[in-house]
């Protein structure tokens, strides 16, 4: 199939992804389809286990090889298919077009080389530049990231999270990726210094010009940052279109549910709202809609046969037989 | 570091006081009287005691021992042997060097031959190869080295006629010997750089490397290998350490007039004097191994480095 879209930087389409766990399938992400244009930043969201970080090291192509495989699918990356390259091709990609930052940065530093090492390596992988040049760029990248460029050469044991984080940003965006995965980049933080992290990616993602992917529990920080976004729910994305529009007119009952479980400050209230039930067996998906068994306004339908995708407004999608009684 | 260091060396006088008095006291109850082992069955009992007056083993316990700390002290002289009328300090020179050849080139086969192993073994983990040198690493443990030292001769010197079958001046020489020694410690430090760098692999900050585009094979030496290497410098180490005491065996076999032989040679003619330096320089050995081997801590582990000072 050819494919000539020039606007995508990212197009995934119909991504499955199997886990292998004591002799059972997990299906960790099903039939997903995704895009990302240009400059836009998307947030993805959803419970634990829902496949996100899964997604994200497909289109890097980082899964843990032995129990992890990309059964099926295409990954575009301007206008090429990733899952059609060889390793030594990816490596290419990874760090230079398509950079990263982990969830936690107390592990995702090596602990026994300098952090200037660590950003010159990265450097060094993609651009042919002298020692003292590559040193130079280490340390204006820790200096872009409010680090001063005197502890190039501690250790990361030496920082503290929040510090380390903002290696592991000065790191990830050493080389101009055209698009960052962050995957919940201030999860393990403390709340004063996510603020401070969150500000700094604004602030760079400006700068640097590129897209991004912003995974996250966090509804607020996806409305203060991205412009899509695109709500996951055991493997598969649910609800997807312009933050405003899912804001507002959310449609999915999953949706629905997560705004709802956010405490208001403006209202009493004596306990938190959660989701009935529990996020589904990944090894033994429900069938159907496999959000059907939580799901306040579930009918025969629901549990009969999976919905398929179906657009509300111009650019806003969901995946749920019902039609929302709430807006109509 | 420096500081560090000059602690660690002060450590090690009470260390070596406790040795000196057990060992001490451990031959002190052995049975068998050396003045009558040097003098043989025939002595008259009077020649017997003169010689023990001469030797001062006829003092108390607590004297004999006063007597040789202080010479040990003020005079670094820790006596001379019974059976060779020589210097002890002498008599464990001229056996250094050929313990010193073995346990260097033991720990080296098993250095170069076992990280590799290890590594592969983790990297391909529970592939054929990955089973097959677990297994061989059991095998490798568990065999004792009497019987390997043999099977070597029998093939290599007398089937084929390749490597002589004893001494220890060239390096053919030196070949079966080490490697007879070298097959416990090989399985020792594979296993140790398996599970090390099994653990190593899995963690997050490997994914970053990933992450960057890294090559696979520099991810794993300059990463992974580089954060597992402090348990496997410390299994080498204690590996080193055993091999500086004598094997006792393998210098049998091939004949090498190393401390080993020295030391059971030294037990069963009763000359006390040469089992007690023999020991004293064993533990020395061992406690500067170890120092060695904190030291190379802080160069592999930035954290522990922030410690030494």
């Amino acid at each position: 199939m050819e494919h000539t879209s020039n606007e995508k930087l990212l197009d995934i389409r119909d991504l499955s992804v199997e886990y292998h766990s004591n002799g059972k399938i997990v299906k960790a992400v099903s039939n997903l389809n995704l895009s990302l244009d240009k400059g836009e930043t998307l947030g993805f969201v959803g419970e634990t286990g829902a496949g996100k970080t899964t997604t994200a090291l497909s289109v890097l192509r980082i899964l843990p090889e032995l129990p992890s495989r990309i059964t099926g699918g295409e990954i575009w990356f301007n206008g090429e298919n990733l899952l059609l390259k060889s390793q030594k091709e990816m490596r290419q990609i990874r760090g230079k077009e398509i950079s990263m930052i982990f969830q936690d940065p107390m592990t995702s530093l090596d602990p026994v080389a300098t952090v200037g090492k660590q950003i010159e390596e990265m450097i060094g992988l993609h651009e042919n530049l002298p020692k003292k040049e590559l040193r130079e760029r280490a340390a204006q990248m820790l200096e872009q990231v409010g680090i001063k460029r005197e502890r190039i050469d501690d250790y990361p044991h030496q920082f503290s999270g929040g510090m380390k984080q903002r290696v592991v940003i000065a790191m990830a965006l050493s080389c101009n990726p055209h698009l960052l995965i962050a995957d919940e980049p201030t999860t393990a933080l403390d709340v004063t210094i996510q603020a401070q992290v969150l500000e700094l990616m604004k602030k760079l993602k400006q700068q640097y010009q590129m897209s991004m992917i912003m995974i996250t529990h966090d509804l607020g920080i996806v409305a203060e940052i991205c412009d899509t976004v695109a709500i996951m729910y055991a493997g598969n994305i649910v609800e997807y279109g312009k933050v405003a529009q899912v804001y507002e007119n959310f449609e999915h009952p999953y949706t629905e549910a997560l705004f709802d479980s956010i405490p208001s400050l403006d209202e009493e209230q004596d306990e938190l709202k959660v989701i009935s039930g529990l996020t589904p067996d990944p090894t033994n998906l429900p069938a159907g809609c496999p959000f059907h068994p939580r799901c306040p306004y579930a009918g025969p339908e629901c549990a009969a046969q999976a919905p398929e995708i179906r657009e509300v407004e111009p650019g806003h999608i969901v995946r749920c037989h019902k039609k929302c009684e709430r807006r109509a | 570091m420096i500081k560090y260091i000059a602690k660690r060396l002060l450590m090690l006088i009470p260390i070596l006081l406790v040795v000196t008095f057990v060992i001490f006291t451990l031959l002190y109850i052995t049975p068998g009287d050396p003045a009558k082992m040097i003098l043989g069955t025939t002595a008259t009992d009077e020649a017997v005691a003169q010689l023990r007056t001469e030797l001062g083993l006829d003092q108390p316990f607590l004297i004999q021992y006063l007597n040789y700390m202080k010479d040990l002290i003020f005079h670094f002289d820790i006596g001379t042997s019974y059976s060779t009328r020589q210097p002890v300090i002498q008599e464990i020179m001229n056996c250094l060097p050929a313990t010193l050849k073995l346990a260097f080139s033991s720990i080296l086969i098993a250095v170069v031959v076992g990280i590799p192993i290890g590594v592969i073994s983790a990297v391909k983990q529970y592939s054929i190869f990955d089973n097959i040198v677990m297994v061989l690493g059991l095998v490798g443990i568990s065999m004792p080295v009497f019987w390997l030292g043999l099977l070597l001769i029998l093939f290599f010197s007398v089937q084929m006629g390749w490597l002589p079958a004893s001494g220890y001046s060239s390096w053919q020489q030196m070949i079966m010997p080490a490697v007879t020694l070298s097959a416990q410690s090989i399985a020792v430090v594979a296993r140790m750089t398996r599970s090390s760098m099994l653990e190593e692999i899995r963690k997050d900050y490997i994914r970053t490397v990933r992450m960057k585009g890294q090559t696979e094979m520099r991810i794993t030496i300059f990463h992974g290998l580089r954060n597992a290497l402090i348990p496997i410098v410390t299994v080498i180490g204690t590996q080193f350490g055993s091999l500086l005491g004598g094997a006792v065996m393998c210098e049998t076999i091939f004949s090498i007039p190393g401390i080993g032989r020295l030391m059971v040679d030294s037990i069963k003619a009763r000359d006390f004097p040469v089992v007690q330096g023999g020991v004293l320089f064993i533990a020395i050995g061992f406690a500067l191994v170890n120092l060695i081997v904190d030291i190379i801590y802080a160069f592999l582990d930035p954290k522990i480095k922030a410690q030494y000072k």
